[in-house]
């Protein structure tokens, strides 16, 4: 299991346990966390399913492709240096802790 | 091997049935569901010899084959013709019709183009409109849904917010279907649409040249990127056509089909009056019960195999968006239009990397006039029979009679 503290838009915190294998966005979804809208299905096609990575987890959640780069420089809440498309992030044993927030907007 | 509709004869692949059946005749276009029904049924694919192509209807095989960019390709064209046999009707699209890498460079800057960011500095201006059209269909009580409102709101916002210096709403229109049809075979629809090519063709070029677009409007900013060297002139000019080939009729598409499910659907709009949050989805909702784009082509660029099926290089292959968004097996009641559903994984706007690349816009436009309609709206009754138009590729209305009752204050 990968637990997942999250940091919500109206400030509260909390956590979920995600299976390995599926992306950040599915288990987000999953556990009906407000404010990840992710209407695309994780295509990359709409940037509606931004998060704030922790800086100290940012290099475990991988590279950030070409793409995924340009549709963070035009999110809804301006891009943060921990800012990622979380349908880009698979989960995995090494995010297990994984530290993140959710922006003010998504559209 | 032959030529038929402008691409290889193949022939059926094994195992697969072959259906003697017109995907584009009239009665099947204006009334498709039974078809999807009865096309899912029959298999993970079938062969239909009139048009010598495989067509897939149930969800998982559709999304694997509209999605797998790199076995099935889009650079010979979304339609039936195949553009390594024969010329299309028009210059391929730079971002539809074009695999990576050429694909990647482009959609980026398409991508920028139609932002959340962009679309958020246009909400106000976006809302303010619907705001007053919807109060002015309201005043008017019965309406026809479809010229009233469904083609009049994009007609009015998009040459706005893409800074065109003229436009004319018809021109778009008439455009928008010929796009959409030229995807067929050659029909009596698709021969409709082309022949008003003659005016319409020559006048939308003309708007796509830099002299003619608004600084500060999308289309101005297209042109930025020509400045920068990141694109030429020229298809900095096709970019933009993009933008007024698929931004209107689509959107056309998705505002009628919405009144359409809200009318069909009275317990859905009392639901939604209670809740407003839901906007969003409940149009998520519309794409997925009725799907706007009922279908598109790929193309496979080698051989190759889905669900045990042995496909051949060269098959075209029809993907019935509409009919995977109403698959049983992925979707639950899925004849039933509900905006509570998780409706996540419709294909309404494509899937992977060739997904509707305004798909933002859409959704912030057919937001605002819901959200218009949600205060200003107690009620939506059908006063008709609403009429589908047949197209080739689009499913769309052609009338929608209405009554609007007006929400007391």
């Amino acid at each position: 299991m990968v637990n997942i503290r999250i940091t919500n838009t109206n400030g509260t915190e909390q956590s979920i346990e995600s299976k390995a294998g599926m992306s950040l966005m599915e288990a987000l979804r999953g556990a009906n966390i407000d404010g990840i809208v992710a209407e695309c299905g994780g295509s990359m096609s709409c940037a509606t399913c931004h998060v704030v990575v922790d800086t100290d987890w940012l290099t475990a959640t991988g590279e950030i492709s070409d793409m995924e780069d340009d549709m963070l420089d035009c999110t809804a809440t301006d891009r943060d240096p921990g800012s990622r498309l979380s349908c880009q992030i698979e989960l995995s044993e090494a995010l297990d802790g994984l530290q993140i927030s959710i922006p003010d907007n998504q559209f | 091997m032959g030529l038929i509709e402008g691409h290889l004869d193949v022939g059926a692949p094994e195992g697969v049935p072959i259906w003697d059946i017109d995907p584009y005749a009239t009665d099947v276009l204006e009334n498709p569901i039974e078809f999807y029904r009865e096309m899912r049924a029959k298999g993970p694919f079938v062969y239909i010899p009139r048009y010598a192509i495989l067509a897939c209807a149930r969800y998982a095989q559709t999304k694997e084959v509209f999605s797998d960019h790199e076995r099935f390709v889009s650079s010979r064209g979304v339609g039936l013709v195949d553009f390594k046999q024969t010329t299309p009707w028009r210059p391929p699209s730079i971002i539809l019709e074009v695999d990576p890498p050429e694909h990647t460079r482009v959609r980026r800057i398409m991508a920028k183009t139609l932002s959340p960011k962009v679309m958020r500095e246009q909400a106000s201006l976006l809302q303010s409109i619907a705001d007053q059209m919807v109060a002015e269909v309201v005043a008017m009580g019965e309406i026809d849904g479809v010229a009233d409102l469904a083609e009049r709101y994009p007609t009015t916002v998009f040459p706005r917010i893409l800074g065109l210096k003229k436009s004319n709403g018809r021109h778009l229109l008439d455009y928008g279907a010929m796009v959409f049809d030229a995807v067929g075979p050659d029909n009596e629809i698709r021969r409709a649409s082309l022949s008003k090519g003659e005016d319409v063709v020559p006048w939308i070029m003309k708007q796509c040249e830099r002299d003619n677009l608004i600084e500060g409007g999308l289309g101005a900013g297209i042109y930025t990127y020509a400045d920068s060297g990141d694109i030429s002139e020229k298809e900095a000019g096709l970019l933009v056509r993009s933008l007024l080939s698929a931004g209107v009729d689509t959107t056309v598409t998705g505002i009628g089909s919405l009144l359409y499910c809200l009318a069909e659907n009275p317990e859905q709009f009392e639901l939604l009056k209670d809740n407003p949050k839901l906007a969003r989805s409940a149009f998520e909702e519309v794409l997925r019960y009725t799907a706007p784009v009922h279908s598109f082509f790929r193309t496979s660029a080698g051989d190759t195999e889905v669900s045990g099926i042995k496909i051949q290089e060269n098959t075209k292959i029809l993907c019935m968006l509409g009919a995977a968004n109403r698959d049983e097996d992925h979707w639950p009641n899925a004849d039933k239009y509900d905006v509570t559903r998780d409706v996540q994984g419709h294909l309404g706007m494509g899937a992977g990397i060739h997904g509707c690349v305004g798909q933002n816009l859409a959704r912030a436009e057919v937001s605002a006039v819901l959200t218009a309609i949600l205060a200003q709206v107690d009620k939506i009754e059908f006063t008709g029979t609403a009429k589908w138009r047949p197209g080739n590729s689009i499913r769309a209305l052609a009338s929608l009679p209405i009554k609007l009752t007006k929400k007391e204050a």
